[in-house]
């Protein structure tokens, strides 16, 4: 047994499809806690995703109402839409509310956790499975060996995540809007003072945040897995909460941070599949390890949003 | 004059009250479970065995409530304890060896109750706790001999929880069926260290697919992940604890189902008699409480359905033994607890 058989193109290529949901449910919260928002409630809207636009598209297939495409893109959109308006409610109980947001933030996961448990049992029942979103056969790409395999073999969502690790990392350093959300999270009072409104800012990440973990819970109902069960997220979105921190609320190093986690998750599995002498307790644990090990450096780096968790009160 | 008047209406009271009590014969249970009813996998298959039960003795004798997706052992040790204060429920089953430590305080704080748990092999020598445990390894084995048989590549991969318990049983019996037909077979086990982190047991079929397994096997509700990955690669499906063929689609092949009303019903016997626990139940091929099912949709060859009936035959015979170093380990113990008593 060589290093051959342990890195192979299929471990890269499944912690790709690992590190899809922590992706979007990272990136999503990223925006949040730069704006000031921690929110807790991750798990909670990626579970309601994930059943929403599982359910849409098992009705939509079933009763053939539309196309398979169509179908998943209403699934996508049903997820983004009960995401979103998850996060407002977030955004709500936290900005307009000021309830102390660990402890919202885990009464919104409970909610998701249980609507969604409650909505499958009373409208599917038994776990049943959807046609998803297939892989892409790019011409030429993913007959490459080894980079084909890797790269260019996943389904749309896959590099829908990627593609917004670029896309927010501009929007948070070079635009308008990620200046005002940098500036609501850094000093809230000085923002307000030049005419920022500290309120719709944070409503607008945590929104963007609940959209995020909505289309991340889809990425497992309807891409990766295509079926959905209870809690079928198994706690990824309090994952990505930590991934945030260990990525020092930078959208690339938050991306890398899932990379890694994913890649040693998927190391593990490699490693036990060819049956290398580990406990399997050790591997279990290697991903998690390893990426407190991360954090623990990470967070020294960088200092996180001053006014993290901090609800805003003009004048105070 | 309203005092004697008190009396007597208590006294009236307290005689119908015990008359209804004394006429109800209904045999009431309440069940823990980890998972959901419909997981298709350990807490359905408990599920499915009350409901048979319930159907068997009707539900004018017969009643059962059921608490599913308790998975975190605070909340489950509420729940057994307003069942056991209740004094509603001749039995409390609490379904998952992770319960175990609250049974054990439980009995002993309500030795009027009777418990039930498992999967684990210790009433806690305790007179009102019951224990029981699944002889996975028998329906691993039988599916191991059948995977074997169809595997073209010569690797088959298993996607089990945590290395423990039936599902421990069930990956040793797999690994010894596959090998009594052909030990040139490659049998690659993963456990993912969960029971139920559904994206990360659907990755680990996906590398088992990845390193050249065209059969698949699993145990605990994650597998439906597993399954779906066997599906979209069009890769034979084994399963265990329960009926799978409903998301197995036409490539499930062969399922080992929990028949848990075999030992419930001698159980209920059993509390009926006034006996509420001390013993140790397991489900095995011979005694009906695990059945192999072949799916609906499989077409099974002669030479497969042979191999399947002398391997049932020779597990219930006992000329085949699923894993003999634990059948070693069983005498072993059994000698030293005779010397002990001698």
């Amino acid at each position: 047994m060589g290093l051959d058989d342990i890195l192979t193109a299929s471990v890269f290529a499944s912690a790709i499809r690992l590190a899809t949901p922590y992706i979007f449910a990272a990136l999503g919260e990223t925006f949040a806690q730069r704006s000031g928002v921690l929110n807790l409630g991750v798990d909670g809207m990626m579970l309601m995703g994930a059943f929403t636009g599982f359910y849409a598209v098992h009705v939509a297939q079933v009763n053939a109402t539309m196309s398979e495409p169509m179908s998943l893109l209403f699934g996508v959109a049903v997820a983004l839409i009960v995401g979103g308006l998850m996060g407002l409610a977030m955004a709500f109980v936290s900005v307009t509310l000021k309830a102390k947001q660990g402890i919202s933030g885990i009464g919104v996961y409970l909610f998701g956790l249980g609507l969604s448990e409650l909505l499958f049992q009373q409208w599917v029942g038994t776990p049943k499975s959807v046609s998803g979103f297939p892989r892409i056969n790019f011409p030429v790409l993913t007959d490459l060996p080894i980079v084909g395999e890797i790269f260019f073999h996943h389904n749309l969502l896959v590099y829908v995540a990627f593609a917004l690790v670029p896309i927010s990392a501009y929007i948070l350093n070079n635009t308008t809007f990620g200046l005002m959300i940098r500036a609501v999270g850094q000093n809230p009072e000085a923002a307000d003072a030049m005419g920022v409104s500290v309120t719709r800012v944070r409503y607008a990440t945590t929104t963007i945040g609940g959209v995020l973990a909505g289309l991340a819970g889809a990425s497992l109902s309807i891409a990766l897995i295509n079926l959905f069960q209870q809690n079928l997220t198994a706690g990824q979105g309090f994952i990505a909460v930590a991934l945030v921190y260990f990525g020092g609320w930078r959208p690339w190093t938050v991306a890398a941070g899932a990379m890694l986690f994913s890649f040693v998750n998927a190391l593990q599995l490699q490693i036990k599949v060819i049956g290398a002498d580990i406990p399997s307790e050790f591997a279990v644990m290697a991903p998690y390890v390893i990426t407190i090990i991360a954090l623990v450096f990470a967070t020294k780096r960088h200092e996180q949003p001053t006014a993290l968790t901090k609800p805003y009160e003009r004048g105070e | 004059m309203r005092n004697i008047l008190l009396t007597i209406l208590l006294a009236v009271f307290a005689v119908t009250g015990a008359a209804t009590i004394g006429q109800d014969d209904v045999f009431r249970i309440a069940a823990l479970m980890p998972s959901a009813t419909n997981d298709l996998a350990f807490s359905q298959s408990m599920y499915d065995a009350l409901v048979a039960i319930q159907e068997e003795l009707g539900e004018e004798a017969f009643e059962f409530t059921v608490q599913d997706s308790t998975y975190i052992v605070d909340d489950a040790a509420v729940a057994l304890r307003d069942w056991a204060a209740s004094g509603e429920f001749q039995l409390v089953i609490a379904h998952g060896s992770q319960y175990g430590p609250i049974v054990e305080e439980l009995a002993a704080e309500f030795p009027d109750v009777s418990f039930a748990w498992g999967t684990r092999q210790d009433t806690f020598g305790m007179d009102n706790v019951y224990s029981y445990a699944a002889a996975s390894d028998e329906g691993g084995y039988f599916n191991g001999v059948l995977a074997a048989h169809l595997t073209e590549t010569g690797v088959v991969g298993l996607v089990g929880p945590i290395e423990v318990g039936d599902g421990k049983l069930y990956a040793d019996g797999f690994a010894n069926g596959v090998a009594s037909v052909d030990e040139e077979i490659d049998v690659n086990i993963v456990f993912i260290g969960s029971f139920s982190d559904v994206p990360l047991a659907t990755e680990a079929a996906e590398t088992h697919i990845a390193n050249g397994a065209d059969v698949l096997t699993g145990t605990a509700q994650m597998v439906v992940g597993p399954i779906a990955v066997a599906v979209a690669n069009d890769v034979l499906w084994f399963g265990s604890d329960a009926s799978q063929d409903e998301l197995s689609e036409d490539i499930g092949v062969a399922f080992q189902i929990y028949k848990w009303d075999v030992l419930l019903l001698d159980m209920i016997a059993n509390i009926k008699d006034g006996v509420l626990g001390g013993e140790y139940y397991k489900l095995t091929l011979e005694n009906n409480g695990l059945v192999m099912e072949f799916d609906k949709d499989f077409e099974v060859s002669d030479e497969l359905m042979t191999a399947a009936q002398e391997t049932l035959t020779g597990i219930i015979l006992g000329d085949i033994i699923p894993i003999p170093e634990m059948m070693e380990e069983e005498m072993a113990d059994e000698e030293m607890e005779d010397d002990g008593e001698d």
